[in-house]
């Protein structure tokens, strides 16, 4: 018989049901539970990229090159738009814990005022990730491989000795000029007129952009801008073979596949989480809103979301220093 | 149904809220996290401007800083803003042992790996 077994153990070692153990209602250690079974999903990510960049053969592209652009703004701004998002996302943590405190003070106007404050950050988040995937998807003017091998030399009087098939990139103003007449875009006419490159768009919007200059080594260390005479000799090398963006089958950064699939599915992953999130704090704050934490006398269920929200931020802090910094 | 998880009269338990002058103290405590945080962000991203990347020493080194920032940044997140450093010790222990053991044990097969397939290529070649 059960019970007879048990007989030697004093009462005050077993649990006798009533309280738990641990401290914690079921449902929170039900959060923290499915909290660390999503982060192994996370670290397994993470780790399967670490794996993939350190036995790739191919060059990886560096994500300070890749990630440097803002919304509107010309010019290059290395890790500026992640940071910001980064920031983003700390400060909507900040006031979801602002949130859960004030909770514990059974203020719900407060609660109100920070959970708002946190789906904001959240959207913003959310929505600023949506850019910084059009912008990965639509690259950063494209390139092409080079037809046969060429030499050429740098700004600094230094020899480039490249092969054929090796990637050249242009300026996005006139990659995506150039993107265009390649799809058949009749209104986009290119012109070589005695080494002027010059591509004009007689649509409605019409303008003109010139090939300025070539870019070796973009997305990779010893990155080069040619001008003048030599880049010419790239421009007059070039085969068929262009490339723009990234998609699920070639991308512009790298011969290798694995850096977008892993930006896509990391990125993407992380962001489906953000997105959850914002939904599952809008249902919370409603109810708040309703007075439904009133009746129940407690504010356990903000603290829960506040749980997953903090996870959310943690995950993007793990994935800022791995794959935007390392 | 009569629950058996509700807490009464403990500190961990549902109907244990705190007054005014104790929100004050935690609020102070939130806002030197986040100040932490901001700072340790802005410091890693001036470093990742401003060091180029490359085989060197000094790149190196910087990398492992960033390693134990982002550690540094996740203790304060969890162990503050998911208040994990205030549950029982069980708890803490039954959250952080499995994963923290789970984890390095596959980061080091999976490096160790990855960087066993660059050494054979290279013999190859």
């Amino acid at each position: 018989m059960a019970d007879e077994s048990n007989n030697n153990n004093s009462n005050d070692v077993l649990w006798g049901g009533g309280q738990s153990p641990f401290g914690v209602t079921y449902g929170k250690m039900m959060m923290w539970f499915f909290l660390v079974s999503d982060a192994l999903t996370f670290s397994g990510l993470l780790v399967a990229y670490g794996f993939s960049r350190a036995s790739s053969t191919d060059p990886w592209p560096i994500a300070e090159q890749v990630f440097r652009a803002l919304p509107g703004l010309d010019g290059e701004y290395p890790l500026i738009y992640v940071a910001l998002m980064t920031f983003i996302l700390i400060i909507s943590s900040v006031t979801m814990v602002l949130a859960v405190e004030a909770g514990h003070r059974n203020d719900r106007k407060s609660v109100l005022k920070w959970m708002a404050l946190t789906i904001v950050g959240g959207a913003f988040f959310v929505g600023s990730q949506a850019w910084e995937w059009s912008h990965f998807i639509h690259g950063g003017g494209g390139g092409f491989q080079l037809a046969h091998d060429i030499s050429v030399e740098g700004p600094e009087g230094e020899t480039f000795n490249l092969k054929a098939g090796d990637m050249v990139f242009m300026d996005h103003h006139f990659g995506h000029l150039m993107e265009e007449h390649l799809e058949g875009n009749l209104q986009v006419v290119l012109s070589d007129d005695h080494g002027h490159v010059t591509l004009t768009d007689y649509s409605d919007h019409g303008h003109s952009v010139a090939l300025h200059g070539l870019k070796l080594n973009k997305y990779v260390a010893g990155e080069t801008l040619i001008e003048g005479a030599e880049m010419l000799k790239l421009w007059e090398a070039r085969s068929v073979n262009y490339s723009f963006g990234a998609n699920l089958e070639e991308s512009e950064y790298a011969e290798q596949q694995s850096f977008g699939n892993f930006f896509f599915f990391i990125t993407g992953f992380h962001g489906f989480h953000v997105f959850s999130g914002v939904i599952i704090n809008l249902i919370i704050f409603i109810q708040v809103y309703k007075g439904v934490m009133e009746k129940r006398k407690h504010y356990e269920m903000v603290e829960k979301v506040g749980l997953y929200w903090h996870f959310v931020d943690l995950v993007w802090v793990f994935v800022f220093t791995f794959f935007y910094l390392i | 149904m009569e629950r058996d998880d509700l807490i009464v009269n403990d500190n961990y338990a549902l109907n244990a809220h705190h007054d005014e002058a104790h929100g004050k103290i935690i609020r102070k405590k939130i806002y030197f996290v986040t100040f932490l945080l901001s700072i340790i962000t802005i410091f890693e991203v001036g470093m990742g401007i401003m060091f180029k990347r490359n085989e060197t020493f000094t790149w190196t080194s910087i990398k492992w800083m960033f390693v134990a920032l982002t550690l540094v940044k996740a203790g304060y997140i969890v162990m503050s803003f998911m208040h994990l450093g205030d549950e029982r010790k069980n708890l803490r222990n039954a959250i952080l042992a499995p994963y923290i053991i789970f984890i390095i044990y596959l980061t080091y097969i999976a490096l160790t790996e990855g960087f066993a397939n660059m050494a054979i290529d290279e013999l190859l070649h």
